[in-house]
């Protein structure tokens, strides 16, 4: 059995299909159609839903997508719909959140359809914020939310004035005292099994070598985190599986480490608990963490669940590549750590072995003088997947001769791979244009792209190759006259 | 027929004018705003989905569905030999099949429809039914189309002079070409139809439709039913664009045929990825043209041929391809012309309607034409514009009818001035020169955009005004509110006449059963047409409620005035409320319909010319745009827009139309990529891979003024349509992409750019530049 809140009520779960999404859930099971379908598979934004997790004594609330995520795993969360907003308000006196308010008074709806995921979003920039955070911040929020009527302006608009209204706080206290007591209570070894009342099931271990048990037991069982991925194998593919293991809650896959050592993120966490910290080190992998999907996407998916799926267009595997780092692979029979190069064998394929489990990734501590591009190039800047994603590390010693350099790419391949011709040619070079623009044209004795939906093979190497003398403007040209312009002015840059 | 005239009196205090906000907004804010999908979600109906064809050209050797038999939940399978009636629902023309018969014309073309008791199931079983077919070649090429001379409709032209010798004649000139792509609608809410049989033996329907009429016709014709005997209710789309003017009829006929077999509640919900493979989109374009033109930049002959893909029927292609031919001069004069239109087949779905219906594809082609003889007698962009424009005493389009508004020259000229243009793009030309990664471009373009269905009898409407006895309102139009604000300015409308507030109007529901034999709210004509019919059935009660005031007070009517939720005559005042009570008992009628048919309007086929539209909507637009040359990115860094929506009846709502129409346009000048496989399949099937403009998009300075001006035809309350024609203002930031790669040549040579400009579209320009640059080095050694 799980339990949860669905707004300020009490929800408890025995049997059901273990891939329900939260969407369906709420609209075929509960009559709660407040919050829309527009696709599906998590690019609009339409279904939009707030999830409040209780972590180190703190209620955190997030959007994100209830079309990806399963009602499996909500044990012990706070669930959050559009209509939990209006009747909080309600409960308060009042006939509209400042949120909802400023949409109306900014004309901020035509259609109405994409409304109920905007005010979600926008709701969880209030909660988040106690003042406007200005455009940018609204921006970072509402990238997954697609309208297709306003041209955004009033929507935009409608953010910066909820704030200037006076503040509404939900009135949440009491269902989440109830929450914290139920997720103190649950017991060591009690884990949540569900069932669909037929093969389905679904487990939710909350300890690794419970993990690993099951994973034996049910080696064809599909392992679930954020369901980014795995969830389109059920709206769009009508797939359904006999088991599904929720991860998100397995402690040991939920930590990370930062310090002189080094760095370790867990498997399980999602980008957003762990991009802050990660790009204090590595500042320059601050945009491809941003435009990593959505932030709907960003609070639900893991490191773990971009490079177990082995997808040649996930924007995390080139980075961790070029920062030389290890994958952590976990079974009964014990751990192994493999250089994350080394993981992938070909399209959708790795080295995991069916009774493994991917645990965590180690990253060496910054080098000194390392220098990082990482570059993601697609037709729309916000929440798309990369044509061409590049990340190039080197160094270069005080003649300013390049020493060592690691360069890796998605989208130019079937894995995510190693630029090796490139990189040989900046090898013992000098750090001029010249030997950029000679290491970009390696691009093409080192990939041969498909041609596909986003590019033609010919773009695709073109832009790789150029992506060195973007590299290069970047980094080194540090040239007496004011450095170039690089990059468009994109708010989403 | 009566038209409005304006009483600025009445105005000044009435709701005409203001800002009111959209009638649904609290319902929508708060998740209570019903769509269709959101009816019957927890009650047990039926549910059905199409079986689709997986090849796009071919004939059907078996069908084996045994496998989804065996699924419990399916109830039955239905196929074209279980159609009582006509199995097409071909808007003017046949030739759009429901379900296939032996025939696939098209990747995704429904072949059977599954019936089940959940919408999983349904859409589970359709997957597991076997066809095998015998292909044919698919013909996907445009260019084999027209070289095959393959029609969905016969070619149409406009002659203007004698072109052939005004081109021979001409100083210069100039060949060139487009191809343009297409767009998918992405309206956030995808096709949805529920169908209820009713005790007589006919279907009510709930569809997501602009077109509740032509459903309510279709459903009857496939069932072989009288028109009387469905009824088609539709309350809000989740968003239309064109898409749900035609597009919605497969679905709505569909769950009508299974629950007339079935005799229970079916609904049919296409699943978005289906929704991209198998319904219409706006129809690419390849354009070719040549051009004489003066030394100073004046179009002397125009020669345009203009191809429409209209994938495999007709649809509304005829009407979409003629628009193109009537927007192929813009807002400019052409002393001579031809401008030819195909309509192409092709085995994709039938491309249909989409805000601006064929406008913004021969709009574009007039644009490039300006700037390639700005660049080629280098001269600046906007006075090649400006001496081009249609004016007092060169003032006829190549369809013949004479332009009479002219306020195209002023509106360019105060949003250049207002928006600074000149000074920038000198800014732009400095920034350019120290920049080698990113460069900056601006243009300026104007949209003339004619306003009326250019099939005549369309441009008609009705509407219902009921008067209840506590002064309350209803009213029903033939329009639909797909978010466009339509129902909120009608009741702005009604409200105004009766001199009420707004909130004492109620519009709801467009229902066939109240306001018959209605025209699709398309054309950006729903406020003119709708708008007047209620203003007629609101004026007539008027009428008659200030006829029995003079009557009973021996007042003269025009002493009457009603204002502020009163009535003033003579020196007395009497509530609303009281009046319509007292003519009650007095026994006079409190209802009423409206009618109202655009005048002046007809074109003649056979000699190509008339006056299609009654009045022209104009605006201008000046965006300014980065490109990258290594990548081909682009952003839009400011716009500026300037447009005519003449007395505007509801600002906010005006102004809501005009954004969202310039980025929705931007999105399919720039991201919004159609991509096919080979096999005829669409590629781009789903957000993932193809992508509408996302909220960082949006121009960081987006400024927007309406032109002070009334519109001189008699129009409801001096207004002006303005659903489509601001689609068009986004040209300027195709434009604006162009002037940044002409930088890269010192404006000698601009590149061939096609649309969508994206990132590969403008590298692949960048190359080209830079090759030329190389070419002119050769040729200088």
């Amino acid at each position: 059995m799980i339990s949860f809140a669905l707004n300020n009520e009490w929800v408890n779960i025995k049997n059901l299909a273990p891939n329900l999404s939260i969407l369906d859930w709420l609209r075929t099971k509960n009559g709660k159609c407040g919050t829309k379908e527009g696709c599906a598979s998590g690019d609009c934004g339409a279904c939009t839903v707030l999830i409040g997790k209780y972590q180190n004594g703190q209620w955190k609330y997030q959007h994100i997508n209830a079309c990806l995520m399963l009602v499996a795993s909500l044990d012990g969360k706070h669930l959050i719909t559009i209509e939990g907003v209006s009747e909080q308000v309600k409960t308060q006196g009042g006939e509209l959140h400042p949120v909802q308010q400023a949409m109306i008074e900014c004309h901020g709806s035509q259609c109405g359809f994409c409304t109920p995921g905007f005010i979600m979003s926008l709701m969880a920039l209030y909660l988040n914020h106690k003042s406007y955070p200005g455009k940018n911040k609204v921006i970072q929020y509402l990238g997954g939310n697609l309208c297709r009527c306003t041209g955004y302006q009033p929507i935009l608009m409608a953010a910066e004035q909820s704030f200037t209204y006076p503040r509404q706080e939900l009135n949440i206290e009491s269902i989440q005292q109830k929450l914290a007591l139920y997720i103190k209570q649950k017991t060591e070894n009690a884990e949540i099994e569900l069932s669909d009342g037929e093969t389905g099931r679904f487990f939710m271990p909350n300890h690794l070598t419970t993990l690993l048990q099951l994973k034996v037991q049910y080696p064809k069982a599909k392992l679930f985190a954020g369901g980014t991925d795995l969830s389109l194998e059920f709206t769009q593919a009508l797939k359904q599986p006999e088991t599904i293991i929720g991860i998100a809650d397995v402690d040991e896959l939920r930590h990370t480490q930062f310090d002189s050592s080094g760095i370790f993120i867990g498997a399980g966490v999602p980008y957003a608990d762990f991009m802050e910290a990660f790009c204090q080190y590595y500042p320059e992998a601050h945009e491809l963490f941003e435009r990593l999907g959505s932030a709907q996407i960003r609070h639900s998916g893991t490191l773990g669940g971009s490079i177990g799926n082995a997808s040649p267009i996930g924007d995390p595997a080139p980075l961790l590549i070029a920062l030389n780092c290890e994958i952590e692979l976990t079974s009964l029979r014990g751990k192994r750590r493999l250089l994350l190069e080394s993981f992938f064998i070909d399209y959708k394929k790795t080295k995991l072995q069916t009774d493994e489990v991917i645990t965590g990734f180690y990253l060496p501590p910054r080098a000194n003088n390392l220098k990082l591009a990482c570059y993601k190039v697609s037709k729309r800047i916000e929440d798309d997947i990369s044509t061409v994603c590049m990340v190039l590390a080197y160094q270069t010693n005080q003649q300013q001769t390049i020493i060592n350099a690691r360069c890796a790419f998605g989208g130019m391949a079937a894995i995510p791979k190693r630029a090796f011709h490139a990189e040989q040619r900046l090898i013992q070079q000098p750090a001029s244009l010249t030997t950029f623009q000679q290491a970009g044209e390696q691009i093409t004795n080192d990939f041969t792209p498909l041609s596909d939906v986003r590019a033609s093979d010919s773009y695709r190497l073109s832009v790789a190759n150029n992506l060195f003398t973007r590299a290069w403007y970047e980094l080194e040209g540090r040239i007496d006259v004011s450095k170039p312009q690089t990059r468009i002015k994109h708010a989403a840059l | 027929m009566r038209h409005f005239k304006i009483n600025h009196e009445e105005i000044k205090n009435g709701t005409v004018g203001r800002s009111v906000k959209h009638e649904s907004a609290s319902a929508q804010v708060t998740g209570k705003a019903i769509y269709i999908d959101d009816r019957h979600q927890t009650s047990q109906i039926l549910h059905g989905y199409p079986v689709m064809a997986s090849v796009s050209s071919g004939t059907i050797e078996s069908i084996d569905t045994s496998e989804a038999l065996k699924i419990p939940a399916v109830s039955c399978i239905l196929s074209a030999d279980d159609i009582p009636g006509q199995n097409d629902v071909g808007p003017v023309f046949k030739g759009d099949i429901l379900l296939a018969e032996n025939e696939i014309f098209y990747h995704g073309q429904p072949v059977l429809l599954v019936v089940a008791s959940s919408y999983e199931a349904a859409r589970k079983a359709a997957r597991k039914v076997v066809i095998k077919y015998r292909q044919t070649p698919p013909l996907l090429d445009i260019k084999m189309s027209i070289a095959n001379q393959d029609w969905v409709r016969p070619p149409h032209s406009l002659k203007k002079g004698d072109v052939d010798t005004a081109l021979a004649n001409a100083a210069n000139r100039l060949e060139g070409e487009i191809a343009i792509g297409g767009q998918e609608h992405f309206y956030l809410e995808g096709q949805v139809s529920i169908a209820e049989p009713t005790e007589e033996g006919g279907i009510f329907v709930h569809c997501s439709t602009q077109n509740p009429t032509e459903i309510q016709h279709l459903v009857a014709k496939v069932l072989k039913r009288p028109f009387n005997f469905v009824t088609v209710e539709m309350r809000r789309m989740g968003g239309g664009f064109g898409g749900k003017e035609t597009q919605a009829a497969p679905w709505a006929c569909l769950a009508a045929l299974a629950a007339d077999k079935t005799q229970q509640i079916v609904k049919i919900r296409l699943a978005r990825s289906d929704d991209f493979r198998i319904t219409g989109k706006r129809h690419p374009f390849y354009n070719k043209y040549e051009i004489g033109f003066t030394d100073t930049g004046i179009i002397q002959a125009a020669d345009i041929q203009i191809n429409g893909n209209c994938g495999y029927s007709a649809d509304l292609s005829d009407a979409i391809v003629d628009r193109a031919l009537f927007h192929a001069n813009n807002a400019y004069y052409y002393p001579a012309a031809r401008i030819l239109g195909n309509r192409c087949r092709s085995n994709t779905v039938s491309h249909t309607a989409f805000r601006g219906f064929g406008g913004p594809q021969g709009m574009l082609t007039a644009e490039q034409i300006m700037d390639d003889i700005a660049y080629y007698c280098d001269i600046e962009p906007l006075q090649v514009r400006l001496k081009n424009l249609l004016r007092p005493g060169m003032d006829e389009t190549p369809y013949g009818q004479k332009t009479s508004q002219f306020v195209m020259a002023d509106m360019l000229q105060k949003l250049a001035d207002d928006a600074n243009y000149y000074q920038r793009k000198s800014e732009i030309a400095k920034f350019n020169q120290s920049s080698p990664i990113i460069k900056k471009g601006i243009a300026i373009t104007p949209v003339q955009f004619g306003i009326s269905f250019t099939v005549q009898h369309l441009n008609q409407a009705g509407a219902l005004v009921n008067v209840y006895t506590d002064g309350s309102v209803h009213v029903n139009h033939g329009g639909t509110e797909m978010g466009q604000g339509l129902n909120t300015k009608i009741a702005q409308i009604v409200a105004q006449v009766f001199g009420i507030d707004y909130e004492q109007v109620l519009v709801n529901a467009t229902r066939t059963d109240k306001v018959p034999n209605t025209s699709p709210t398309a054309a950006s004509s729903g406020t003119d047409l709708n708008g007047m019919a209620a203003l007629n059935a609101a004026n007539t009660i008027k009428r008659r409620l200030f006829d029995y005031l003079e009557k009973t007070y021996h007042v003269d009517h025009t002493s009457i005035m009603a204002s502020k939720n009163e009535v003033h005559f003579g020196e007395q005042k009497i509530p609303f409320s009281k009046l319509v009570e007292q003519a009650y008992l007095n026994r006079i009628s409190l209802s009423a319909t409206g009618y109202y048919a655009t005048p002046e309007i007809y074109y003649d086929r056979a000699t190509a010319s008339g006056h299609p539209f009654f009045y022209y909507a104009h605006g201008c637009a000046v965006s300014e745009v980065e490109i990258d040359c290594l990548t081909g990115e682009s952003t839009v860094t400011r716009t500026d827009i300037l447009h005519d929506v003449g007395h505007s009846i509801n600002p906010a709502i005006d102004k809501g139309q005009i954004e969202g129409a310039f980025i929705q346009g931007m999105g399919w000048l720039t991201t919004e990529d159609l991509i096919w496989h080979q096999d005829g399949q669409l590629a781009s099937a789903s957000p993932a891979n193809y992508k509408i403009p996302a909220i960082g998009d949006t121009p960081a300075i987006f400024n927007l003024s309406l032109y002070d001006s009334e519109n001189p035809e008699t129009t409801v309350f001096r207004s002006k349509a303005v659903g489509e024609p601001p689609f068009m203002l986004a040209i300027s930031v195709w434009c604006a992409i162009r002037h940044a790669l002409a930088s890269l040549t010192q404006q000698r040579f601009v590149p061939a750019l096609n649309a969508p400009a994206t990132p590969e579209a403008i590298l692949t320009a960048v190359i080209e530049a830079n090759n030329w640059n190389k070419k002119q080095g050769c040729n200088r050694d």
